[in-house]
């Protein structure tokens, strides 16, 4: 595999993001969504810093509170956007037959898929790092907050986001547009859920609803990813006392985050498989 | 440079698509240097077999080379160009944007490819629509960029899927003539097409495809084959019908009009003689070759239906 011609197919990708808008929408739309943030927060600040008002030991953890309303927000956005960007790449360009003087080229199929990955996943991550360190930087500024272990929590909210992205790609080889998102939002949906069934019947002490959530988390650990980053960025007091609807009753194991790095790259070697297979 | 042998060969090449056999023993060869036309009508497995070539569809079963290397080898592809039969492209680029995407695409990059891309897009008259996006463009233009597109690697066999079947006649022209500067320049081009009035001017030798085999096949532009020729009489007395059988199946196409069938244009003279030795008046005589659609349609056999 020739890693020029990866780049080549990877800079198309980006400059096919630019050219069409995605990346003008993507920015736009993180701004907006930095802005609002910045004024409920401000105001949310103000409401909680009177005197009289919430305790003095418990302020830090209702800041930190608002701080992860955002960041789900942000997790939200990250996947559902990881699973449009490069939802047609595959299909539309092999049912247009944009693909066939592309795959013709010398350059193997790989070399294809790879670069579309390469470069679907530099606009996702520049996404990622617009609305997530926009919003850190509100709550940071105006209102002295920052979660702990950012450096833990950031990257599993990439690496979700790599999870849906390659499911994304790779589904694009074999199924149609359509059916390649309603199967990504489907996957995300059941992995939801179960996250939620694992949490509560943790917390209920029901073992099937706990089992449940397991095994979505297994199907597609996209979920547990942003419990474990939500684990780690609540202060100690929150997390511990499950003050907060992130407050995680049963912590995904770290054995959980081999198994989403495992879980993308089996999806890039499928996507691989598939389109090498795939009659253009 | 790729190793030696034909251009093409295939040996039995077969594709299916579920239960539907659009390719069935497919065995040809494309000289190097020869401009090869592959005819048939819609749905004959034309398109299936040059994708096949190219390594774009697996064979469901035989073998072939292009190149003198294995289907679908990289090697090869690197000296192939291929216009696609819909030529869509990323519409979003512009028309230099496209070339040199596909440039890179072959391992060209630099002033070598610059340079090359300026002189493609003045050869397919695009110069000034260049910095145009490709969403703009009409038919005929995408046609064009397309075919410049697949020169980019100063290719030695080319593969064009019906060039030219959104083009203007001045469109035509120009894909005739790049066709024979392709030749000239000792390139192999694989022509596929149903208007046969470009493949007739352009092509060395055709093959017509239906169903997915090789029904026949006819060398261009040689004095070969059966020719027709058709007198005008001012009676056509049995006696002399008889006598001119021995040189050809012999019609009547209309009172006082007969066909003869022969083999060279030798034989022209000889029924002059056998008419006026007949006494009888001998108002026109012409000999033609049966045209490539006549020929066409002769192999489709009567039960042929459009595609």
């Amino acid at each position: 595999m020739s890693l020029r011609a990866v780049w080549t197919i990877a800079g198309a990708t980006l400059h096919e993001a630019l050219r069409r808008r995605i990346l003008l929408a993507a920015v736009i739309f993180g701004a907006v969504f930095v802005l609002l943030f910045g004024f409920g927060f401000a105001a949310v600040r103000r409401e909680i810093m009177q005197d009289g008002g919430t305790p003095l030991s418990l302020r830090p953890v209702m800041l930190n509170f608002f701080v992860m309303a955002g960041l789900y927000a942000v997790n939200f956005l990250t996947v559902l956007t990881a699973a449009c960007l490069p939802v047609d790449t595959m299909s539309g360009e092999i049912a247009s037959g944009v693909m066939q003087t592309v795959a013709a080229k010398p350059i193997s199929r790989a070399t294809i898929v790879l670069g579309k990955w390469l470069g679907h996943a530099i606009v996702l991550l520049g996404y990622l790092t617009l609305i997530a360190g926009g919003l850190l930087l509100v709550a940071r500024v105006l209102g002295g907050v920052s979660p702990p272990n950012l450096h833990i929590g950031l990257p599993l909210l990439a690496l979700e986001g790599l999870i849906m992205l390659t499911m994304s790609i790779a589904l694009g080889t074999r199924l149609s547009t359509i059916a390649n998102a309603v199967t990504c939002i489907g996957l995300y949906g059941l992995a939801f859920l179960g996250g939620w069934f694992e949490q509560v019947g943790t917390m209920l002490r029901t073992p099937g609803a706990g089992d449940v959530g397991v095994v979505a988390s297994l199907v597609f650990p996209a979920e547990s990813m942003w419990q474990l980053a939500a684990y780690h960025m609540q202060p100690v007091l929150a997390r511990e006392l499950h003050l907060t609807p992130f407050s995680v009753a049963n912590v995904p194991s770290p054995l959980m985050v081999a198994w989403a790095i495992g879980y993308v790259l089996v999806c890039g070697a499928l996507a691989v498989r598939w389109f090498s297979r795939r009659a253009l | 440079m790729s190793a030696p042998g034909p251009a093409v060969v295939t040996d039995a090449l077969h594709r299916r698509f579920g239960d539907t056999v659009a390719v069935d023993a497919l065995t040809l060869t494309v000289e190097r240097g020869e401009v090869f036309g592959f005819l048939g009508p819609n749905g004959a497995g034309k398109t299936t077999s040059l994708k096949m070539l190219l390594g774009l569809i697996a064979p469901t079963a035989g073998s072939g080379s292009v190149l003198g290397r294995p289907l679908g080898d990289r090697a090869a592809r690197a000296k192939l160009g291929f216009l696609p039969e819909h030529f869509r492209f990323h519409d979003w680029m512009t028309g230099r944007e496209m070339l040199r995407f596909h440039g890179r695409l072959y391992g060209l990059s630099g002033r070598g490819l610059e340079t090359r891309i300026d002189a493609l897009l003045a050869r397919v008259d695009l110069l000034d629509a260049a910095e145009r996006r490709l969403a703009g463009y009409s038919k005929g233009m995408l046609q064009r960029i397309g075919l410049a597109q697949a020169l980019l690697n100063d290719p030695e066999l080319v593969f064009l899927d019906e060039p030219t079947s959104g083009l203007d006649p001045l469109g035509r022209l120009l894909v005739r003539d790049l066709i024979g500067e392709l030749k000239a320049a000792g390139t192999a081009v694989f022509l596929n097409s149903h208007l046969l009035g470009e493949v007739e001017a352009t092509c060395d030798r055709v093959v017509f495809l239906q169903a997915g085999r090789v029904r026949a096949e006819r060398r261009l532009g040689e004095p070969s084959g059966t020719l027709a020729l058709e007198l005008t009489l001012g009676t056509t007395p049995p006696a002399l019908l008889a006598r001119l059988a021995a040189f050809g199946p012999v019609s009547v196409v209309a009172p006082g009009r007969i066909r003869v069938e022969v083999t060279g244009e030798s034989a022209a003279p000889a029924i002059a003689r056998e008419v006026v030795a007949a006494g009888v008046d001998l108002e026109a005589m012409a000999l033609s070759r049966p045209t490539l659609e006549e020929t066409f349609l002769a192999v489709l056999g009567d039960g042929a239906r459009p595609g």
